[in-house]
């Protein structure tokens, strides 16, 4: 396999996971502020360090 | 045109429709974080930046300028996030954790696991966005393990750790979070004090090294090396991207808790019922199972640095050889990868999550974790020899 092979191989699988998880799913979003840094609203994401 | 600029055009047509095709469906915050990790994955693949070839370089070449490179990211990611972190105590969150048997054990094996992976966190996907053929066993073991592993992550904890005696509230664990204690100019003095004496300890075994081979050489020399290599340009940028990530995510960067989601996600596609699992099964992780992969932090900059190294790969380099895994190299990259992951969710993260994020919120266990996975990497490079791969 070239690694050009390999590459357009991996983007096939990903995004078409991708697709397939976003479309099982049709709510809004309840958009979060663009920058989170001085918009008053704590961080919520999910982290390594354990949150 | 010739072949090579309509590639180049496609790949930043692709980036640009990526990011607008997100931003619409998950929002600006989104579309943000998918660039911020193609500029992460554009200076890891394009400077040549990364964790693991710089460590087995120190242990097996006595060659320091990669650590010395990734000391100069930790003082400008803490130079840069720590003011922020103190300053917007209520929207910025650190990466900050206790000093756990989890974390000393989970280091250390991740550091024996990142040499035979050939690769850290952003290392392995630095190399599946780049097309590497080893990352085909590597990555779906990896996502595999840290999926497991976040599952396996309270049992973990429950262990405790070998200084709980000494925290506040024992059940907590103990931890160690400069910040409160030295303001935020205290905690980046007390970082650049750690990255100097490192810097100097490498520095010292390259010179015992050189002196026993009886090869010449000079730290002014090695200095000015360092100084004109790309990783340090990549140190900087790197460092400036993490703070910028900090701003707009209200978090540190990570990676290895997007990838377990992704476990989860698929695990849960596949009928596994995830309800009654210690991590996934409770909030807030459960929450993130039942909404798309592009609302969470992790996985969007996770996508973003996929597809920068994959654009600086083919910018500058779009070799066609062919290669194929054997056997014995499919084994070992299957097993490494589950560990790796496994390993990280015990570790609090991989070299991004674990190490920088921990050093840059100026929690102690991030420096914990340098020094058992650097352990850990000295076992891995030996084994490595013993499994023939150099």
């Amino acid at each position: 396999m070239t690694r050009l092979t390999s590459i357009l191989l991996f983007w096939v699988v990903f995004v078409g996971l991708l697709v397939l998880d976003q479309s099982r799913f049709d709510k809004p979003r309840p958009e979060p502020p663009a920058v989170l840094m001085g918009s008053g609203i704590a961080a919520s994401g999910g982290h390594c360090s354990g949150r | 045109m010739s072949v090579s600029q309509s590639s180049r055009l496609g790949i930043v047509f692709l980036a640009i429709a990526g990011v607008v095709t997100i931003t619409f469906l998950a929002g600006v915050q989104a579309g943000l974080l998918v660039l911020i990790g193609i500029g992460f994955g554009l200076a890891l693949q394009g400077f040549g930046f990364g964790f693991t070839g710089g460590w087995r370089r120190m242990i097996q070449a006595r060659d320091p300028s990669g650590m010395l490179a990734q000391m100069a990211l930790m003082v400008v990611a803490s130079a840069l996030a720590l003011p922020l972190l103190a300053a917007f105590p209520e929207e910025l969150v650190g990466a900050v954790a206790p000093i756990s048997w989890s974390l000393i054990i989970g280091a250390f094996v991740f550091g024996i696991a990142m040499q035979l992976a050939d690769g850290c966190g952003s290392g392995s996907l630095n190399k599946a966005g780049a097309g590497n053929i080893y990352s085909w066993a590597v990555m779906p073991s990896f996502i595999f393990g840290s999926f497991v592993g976040a599952s396996h992550q309270p049992a973990w904890l429950s262990l405790g750790g070998p200084l709980d005696a000494l925290a506040p509230d024992p059940s907590l664990g103990f931890s160690v979070n400069l910040l409160p204690a030295f303001g935020s100019t205290g905690a980046i003095l007390v970082n650049v004090l750690i990255c100097v004496m490192v810097g100097l300890v490498f520095f010292k075994m390259r010179a015992a090294a050189t002196a026993h081979s009886g090869t010449p050489g000079s730290a002014s020399g090695l200095a000015s090396t360092v100084w004109n290599m790309p990783w340090l340009k990549a140190a900087a940028v790197i460092g400036i991207l993490y703070a910028i990530h900090l701003a707009v995510a209200g978090q540190p960067w990570g990676i290895v808790y997007g990838l377990g989601l992704w476990g989860a996600k698929i695990a849960a596609g596949l009928g596994v019922n995830l309800a009654d699992d210690a991590f996934w099964g409770v909030a807030p992780h459960a929450a993130r199972l039942t909404e798309p992969v592009l609302w969470d932090i992790t996985s969007l900059t996770n996508i973003g640095l996929l597809f920068g190294t994959m654009a600086a790969s083919r910018w500058t380099n779009p070799d066609s050889a062919k290669n194929f895994l054997s056997a014995r190299q499919w084994v070992i990259g299957l097993a490494a990868g589950l560990v790796l992951g496994y390993s990280a969710r015990l570790a609090f993260g991989c070299n991004i999550g674990g190490f920088l994020g921990g050093v840059a919120s100026a929690s102690l266990h991030g420096w914990v974790w340098f020094a058992m996975a650097f352990l850990g990497s000295i076992f891995g490079v030996a084994l490595r020899k013993r499994l023939g791969m150099g």
